[in-house]
């Protein structure tokens, strides 16, 4: 073939390309997602992608709404009948996809499965934690009782879907991969799973909700930003989630887009190390140890959080995508306070707090922290880094993968280090972050300060045992207040999360985060 | 010739156990898996409890000696985050990567050796000159920027071809291939594209050479003298001879096409085995990355192998086996 014959027989090529490419149907939606799903199964890891396929064709016993409030879901109202025994009434004709009646008996199967999965590292046992017994008292009325008082039961149990007992009875990973058990009474069925590429759905016309206007709904996978942000530039998909921050300002000039964003759920913050006299990469200047336990002494934890100018790390850093943060949870959220405000960017007063402290020259510390979690991570430490710096605290950035980072927490080699964390409510969080680590209880599991403080343990204690939800509330407000003000950790922001749509599209932010093609709305200009 | 096998094949067993052994430790010396897989909200007895379960209690010989008890008998443990056997994982992927090297390699040599050639014969001429500046292009652009320049150009500039994901596929002999349907195909273009531009320039460059050596042998001139055509030349005389690197290389590379396309997998959302093997590293799936890595090891084996017979096949010097 000569040269010319070659290069008419590619435009030839690429004009029938153009011919084949025809738009998908007007009641498909086409979702590009972040996070690689690994498993269909919905009991078998507790992890964010995992969760948003299943809760399409899955649903569970309360729901949440895009600001995480607790709303009905298949169960229609629930109540504590005494200080451990609770009571959910399920709703009525509600049907699986295979036709069959949803009962309590299903309830029942689906709480006690996650606790029968072998071989999983991060299933949902810890949701369960505290239920006793579940029992049907009749088809549509569910009883569970718990071990201790709990007020966070209807919260742990919006992590559990609810799955078909005929179905999901014997039933592996590889059963829900395939499709045989992915019946559940969600928005849509089951069609087609290309296990890291795509999972195809199909509208549940019987579904108790309101009717989604999408008919057939494709979820793709695309972790790597800039493809997923090309691949909606493209037309090729109708919707992304985690809009890279890069991104962020052509798309909201592409007037054929429409971003939608709000606060997310996720707080970033700084652990410090309370418990040991020398705690590591801690040196004073000259490089000699310090006297001890630095970080113990409010007015040290004060002047680094004076230190750090979190607007400039949301506009210039995280480019909008944070809220400066001074709550343990984000405004949405269940024992918010929205009297605590940040402290403000003062790094004279952070140098004079540090010489009050006994410090007047500063000290050296190593920040550690993931570069692959969190938005633009590793330019927060390195931020964090400069601004400490500049206040007298030498400071030196450690930034790794998530898994290695873990890794040296988990080996005590940390002293100053960055985690995000999102939760339902603040006595939630308190109790994995703040709470004086007690691993028989479950407690400060992710407190890797070791901070300890008896009266927010308590206001949290009391917070949790609570059946009444607005007793709880103001009980998780205060220990919220109390372990803010005692910087229990240093919070810097929160997450902001966002979507890109086609612009006749409409998604109401979920706080979240989590992308259900139901809730998206056609047909908005 | 059977000699040869065997000996080969107990070179392989040995290379199979050493990587495992470097994989598992190396994967150990990372960290926890329960670490970063733990539900957030799990306490200690659940941690410890998951622990137990997946054996990663036990000291490290202990879990490498379970490990190869299971390896014996086929078993190469069941992955940490899908819950379904390593093995499994990496088979379903592997047809993927397969279709997406073999298309790959194979725009890399019906295009390698022509224009290489090309450029061997004529050194001095504009053309040549041409093919060898893209061919430093070929070499020097990093695989990830030139994969996102062909998304933005062919899909979201020209709107020709798909952004990402490998689009629907067609059963052959019951495995799922995407080459078969148009659709399918056009999905494979830009990937498989962007997968051959580095091997295309080596192949380009190593042809080239080839071919301005064997111009000024002998034979060549020799053939010249008689009045042989000078396209006779080049088919009997010189292809022939400058095949030989060119299947090694060709071979060696392909091996590396399936191992490490790892970032055009990424960067096109296609569900190969590269992009498993980094989500696997992410998690700490280790039954996952070791099965891999076998795998690998195992395929890197067999294309050797066919490389070592196909020179057998092409040099009629070469006898294997039989060297004393």
């Amino acid at each position: 073939m000569n040269k010319k014959a070659m290069i008419s027989f590619a435009s030839s090529a690429f004009a029938l390309m153009l011919l084949l490419t025809g738009p998908a149907s007007a009641a498909d939606l086409r979702i590009g997602l972040s996070g690689e799903v690994t498993s269909l199964d919905p009991h078998l890891l507790a992890s964010q992608p995992n969760l948003t396929v299943a809760r399409h064709v899955f649903e569970s016993l309360t729901d949440v709404d895009p600001q995480t409030k607790l709303i009905p879901g298949l169960a229609e109202s629930w109540r504590a009948l005494d200080a451990l025994t609770w009571e959910f009434k399920l709703r009525r004709g509600v049907k699986f996809h295979d036709g069959s009646e949803f009962t309590a008996e299903d309830a029942v199967f689906s709480i006690a499965r996650p606790l029968s999965i072998k071989g999983s590292p991060g299933g949902f046992a810890s949701s369960v934690r505290a239920v006793e017994s579940a029992t049907a008292v009749d088809r549509h009325t569910l009883r569970v009782r718990t071990k201790y008082p709990y007020g966070a039961l209807p919260e742990e149990l919006n992590s559990i879907l609810i799955v078909s007992r005929k179905h999901a009875q014997n039933a592996g990973p590889e059963d829900f991969d395939s499709g045989r058990a992915m019946v559940g009474t969600g928005p849509y069925r089951f069609v087609r799973y290309q296990r890291g590429d795509r999972l195809e759905l199909a509208r549940h016309d019987n579904w108790w909700g309101k009717t989604p206007p999408w008919t057939r709904v494709t979820l793709r996978v695309i972790p790597a930003d800039p493809s997923r942000t090309a691949a909606l530039l493209s037309g090729e998909l109708d919707v992304i989630e985690h809009v890279p921050s890069a991104d962020l300002k052509n798309i909201i000039k592409n007037n054929k887009l429409r971003v939608s964003q709000n606060t997310s759920w996720r707080t970033i913050l700084l652990h410090l190390d309370q418990y040991r006299a020398q705690p590591p990469g801690v040196r004073g200047p000259d490089g000699k140890p310090l006297a001890d336990h630095p970080f113990r002494a409010l007015r040290v934890r004060r002047a680094m959080s004076m230190a750090i100018n979190r607007n400039a790390i949301a506009e210039r850093v995280m480019e909008g995508l944070a809220v400066p943060a001074a709550n343990i949870v984000s405004p949405d959220v269940f024992g918010h306070n929205t009297a605590l405000k940040p402290l403000p960017y003062d790094p004279e007063g952070a140098k004079r707090l540090l010489e009050e402290a006994g410090y007047p020259k500063g000290f050296r510390i190593t920040l550690v922290g993931p570069n692959n979690r969190y938005i633009n991570d590793q330019q927060i430490l390195q931020t964090v880094a400069q601004l400490l710096t500049r206040v007298g605290i030498q400071t030196r950035v450690e930034a790794m993968p998530m898994s290695a980072f873990l890794g040296r927490v988990r080996k005590e080699e940390t002293a100053v280090s960055l985690l995000g964390w999102g939760s339902f409510a603040a006595d939630l969080a308190l109790r994995s972050l703040v709470a004086t680590p007690n691993p028989e209880k479950g407690y400060g599991a992710w407190n890797w300060g070791r901070y300890a403080n008896p009266k927010v343990d308590t206001l949290m204690e009391q917070a949790l045992a609570s059946v009444d939800r607005g007793k709880r509330e103001a009980l998780a407000r205060e220990a919220n207040t109390l372990a803010m003000q005692d910087l229990a950790f240093i919070p810097l922001h929160h997450q902001v999360v966002s979507w890109a749509m086609r612009a006749d599209l409409a998604y109401a932010p979920r706080t979240d985060e989590f992308t259900f093609a139901h809730h998206f709305l056609p047909g908005v200009r | 010739m059977l000699n040869y096998i065997l000996r080969r094949l107990c070179w392989s067993m040995l290379a199979l156990l050493a990587m495992s052994l470097l994989v598992f430790a190396g994967v150990y010396a990372i960290g926890n898996p329960v670490d970063i897989l733990v539900n957030p909200q799990a306490d200690q007895a659940e941690i410890t409890r998951s622990i137990a379960q997946l054996g990663l209690d036990r000291p490290l010989w202990q879990q490498y000696w379970h490990f190869l008890k299971g390896a014996l008998g086929g078993d190469l443990g069941i992955s940490f985050v899908a819950g379904v056997p390593a093995i499994t994982l990496i088979l379903e992927r592997l047809p993927a990567t397969l279709e997406l090297a073999l298309l790959a390699m194979l725009i890399a040599v019906a295009l390698g050796v022509p224009l290489g050639l090309l450029a061997g014969l004529k050194p001095e001429s504009w053309p040549a000159r041409t093919i060898m500046a893209g061919s430093i292009l070929g070499f020097s652009l990093p695989t990830f920027w030139v994969g996102l320049m062909l998304i933005l150009l062919f899909s979201v500039q020209l709107g020709w071809l798909p952004t990402t994901g490998r689009g629907p596929t067609v059963e052959l002999l019951g495995i799922p291939v995407s080459f078969l349907s148009w659709e399918g195909l056009r999905h494979l273009i830009l990937p498989a594209t962007n997968l051959a531009l580095f091997k295309l320039a080596l192949l380009i460059r190593l042809v080239r050479a080839g071919t301005r050596e064997a111009m000024l042998q002998d034979y060549v001139r020799h053939a010249r003298a008689k009045g042989v055509a000078e396209h006779d030349i080049l088919r009997v005389h010189v292809l022939p001879n400058i095949l030989i690197p060119v299947v090694t290389v060709a071979g060696l590379e392909f091996g590396s096409l399936l191992a490490f396309a790892v970032v055009t997998e990424t960067v096109f959302a296609w569900p190969g085995m590269g992009k498993l093997l980094i989500d696997s590293i992410g998690l700490l799936d280790r039954p996952v990355i070791v099965a891999y890595l076998l795998v690998t090891v195992c395929l890197f084996i067999l294309i050797n192998l066919v490389v070592d017979l196909l020179y057998a096949a092409l040099d009629p010097r070469m006898r294997l086996g039989s060297q004393s």
